[in-house]
């Protein structure tokens, strides 16, 4: 290859509905490796990116939660298919922007995709672990059901690109939820990425919403829209109280920030953003 | 809440320079109409597509917004016309209708509703001597497939159980064939059968190929005595348009500027949201001007945009995005 060849440069854009826009403000900013070189033009989205990514996640939630839980599973492991592919990828962004070794960067990477696995497998054990048979006094079944909340906003951590972003995204969507994700700030080209590979794992569109830009900027509105059932304010630590009081205007589900730390067994991103459901039935001959 | 005056235009008002003497020209034979509707200057497609995109481009927010979402929601005309169409559905609708937002009384009441015309007697029991009008589609709606008779019929029946307004649709295939004498004759025949109630004409602008098209037929309905002629049925793959309203619209300001007479604009189908909506009324303020912009003359034929409409005027006033069911689906 000749040295005078032009670099090809990738425009990291939104995920909404499927397709990947540049942000209706037209507006994009820049970020920068832990080392503070250039590292990227990230789209940097506005309330009406905000708005339209709602829009496709209702359109897009009972269809997916619709779906059997089978389907679901397979659909989060071809994404894990997706990610192991492009590993490398992966492991370059992730060093760049959280400023690790490569080789911490893809031991995340490997984390990050066997925590993709284990949400797949998640899909059809969830109504097992959550829900149940309640005794009754009487000649009935009563039933517990866990069912998503619905839309569920994240804001994902800012720290931990990828392995965090995955966590945080994949719980609510594993349960039968659309999600609208925010990306880290400063460090969103792994999320990015990460959306890319949804579009080739059979994920349904507007399911999951990634949006860049500023967190500052964009969870007031997230926190304010009344057709969003939940909040994950993991990345919005700083602001949370307000947030969540903002949130409470519609009653959302809140997931208060935990921080770094915590036991990535824990059940407690799963459980979020699932409501349950009391269902009589009588018993029959 | 205070809204300031509605005042889209940017630029002057376009408005209509009337003649010194009003006169509607006589239409004596096909002959003398083939040959009026001949010497229209044909459209300049390109032009009058770049036209409605660039108004489509012009922003209006703040209190222009509301002002504009306000008089939108003055000039809907509430449609619900499905086989599936029940009188409970129709007792919904204009309820409705009456009062938009059930919590918010200064929400204005729309235009009309408009339904089938043998829904009009169940229309008229639930909203009596309102001011929200009857619309009916009459004279075999939407293909207009049915002699003249069974129009005509259709036409004094709907009037006759109370409509206020009677939506008709042009027979295609005689005017596409070239028997404008034809379509002029029921559109005259039509309008004689609705008394006082107000003819709109259906132009059906998806299934007439061509703007110039657009632009003879709107000339032929005015002439045929249409008080509103209407680009859609909302029944057919291609509905309202700007490009296609721009073309009305000029085709109305046309016929105000040489007979005197005023004539309005329906556009329906299609149109779903606020967005659309506004886009349509700076169209017509840019067209025919601010006296077009009441629902006397100017009419969106729609069944969901009032919900957006409703959702658009909440998030003014919270400051924060609506759930779309807060408003009742019919």
């Amino acid at each position: 290859m000749s040295d005078d060849r032009l670099d090809v440069r990738k425009t990291y854009k939104l995920l909404i509905n499927g397709a990947f826009p540049r942000s209706e403000s037209g507006r994009s900013y820049e970020v920068t490796a832990s080392s503070g070189d250039f590292l990227a033009n990230v789209a940097q989205g506005s309330r009406k990116d905000v708005r339209d990514a709602v829009v496709a996640a209702r359109a897009a939630q009972a269809k997916w939660w619709g779906a059997t839980a089978y389907n679901r599973g397979q659909v989060i492991y071809r994404l894990a298919e997706m990610a192991e592919s492009r590993r490398a990828e992966l492991a370059d962004h992730v060093a760049s922007a959280e400023g690790v070794t490569r080789g911490v960067a893809e031991a995340t990477v490997a984390r990050s995709i066997d925590r993709i696995v284990w949400y797949a497998g998640w899909t059809d054990k969830i109504a097992q672990v959550f829900g149940g048979a309640n005794p009754v006094a009487g000649p009935f079944f009563n039933f517990s059901l866990p069912v998503p909340s619905g839309v569920v906003a994240v804001v994902a951590p800012q720290d931990s690109s990828l392995e965090g972003f995955v966590d945080a995204v994949l719980a609510p969507v594993a349960v039968g939820n659309a999600v609208v994700a925010l990306a880290s700030e400063r460090r969103p080209t792994p999320a990015v990425l990460l959306g890319e590979m949804t579009a080739t794992s059979d994920f349904p569109a507007g399911v999951l919403n990634i949006l860049t830009g500023l967190t500052g900027e964009l969870t007031p509105t997230l926190a304010s829209h009344e057709d969003i059932d939940g909040l994950d304010l993991e990345g919005a630590a700083s602001q949370a109280d307000e947030l969540a009081a903002s949130a409470a205007g519609s009653i959302k589900r809140v997931l208060r920030p935990r921080g770094p730390g915590s036991d990535p067994t824990s059940l407690r991103r799963l459980r979020a953003f699932v409501e349950t459901s009391t269902v009589w039935h009588t018993i029959g001959q | 809440m205070s809204t300031a005056p509605l005042r889209l235009v940017t630029e002057q008002d376009h408005g209509v320079r009337f003649p010194e003497i009003s006169r509607v020209p006589a239409v004596e034979s096909e002959t003398q109409l083939r040959g009026l509707l001949a010497s229209l200057s044909g459209v300049d497609a390109v032009g009058a597509e770049a036209r409605a995109a660039k108004l489509a481009t012009r922003s209006i927010k703040k209190s222009t917004k509301l002002a504009a979402i306000d008089l939108a929601i003055s000039m809907v005309d509430l449609t619900t016309l499905e086989g599936a169409d029940t009188p409970g559905r129709v007792g919904s609708l204009c309820a409705k209708a009456l009062r938009p937002d059930p919590r918010d009384a200064s929400v204005p009441a729309v235009a009309a509703v408009c339904v089938y015309p043998d829904l009009v007697a169940h229309a008229r029991s639930v909203l009596g001597g309102a001011s929200v009008a009857i619309a009916a589609v009459a004279t075999a709606f939407p293909s207009g497939r049915a002699s003249l008779n069974v129009k005509l019929l259709d036409v004094r029946e709907a009037v006759a159980a109370g409509a206020d307004e009677i939506d008709m649709v042009i027979d295609r295939g005689a005017f596409l064939s070239g028997r404008l004498g034809q379509v002029f004759d029921e559109i005259v025949a039509v309008k004689e059968s609705c008394g006082r109630a107000h003819l709109k004409v259906i132009l059906e602008t998806g299934e007439l190929v061509t703007y110039d098209n657009v632009r003879r037929a709107s000339w032929l309905a005015m002439l045929g005595g249409a008080d509103f002629i209407k680009t859609s049925t909302g029944k057919v793959p291609v509905a309202a348009t700007t490009p296609v309203a721009l073309v009305m619209l000029e085709a109305v300001r046309d016929f105000a500027e040489s007979t005197g007479h005023l004539v309005g604009v329906k556009v329906a189908g299609g149109i779903r949201t606020s967005k659309d909506a506004i886009r349509y009324l700076v169209l017509v303020n840019e067209t025919v001007g601010s006296s077009w912009l009441t629902p006397d003359r100017f009419r969106f034929g729609a069944s969901s945009l009032l919900n957006d409409l409703l959702m658009q005027r909440l998030k003014q006033h919270r400051g924060a995005y609506v759930r779309p069911d807060e408003f009742s689906g019919d």
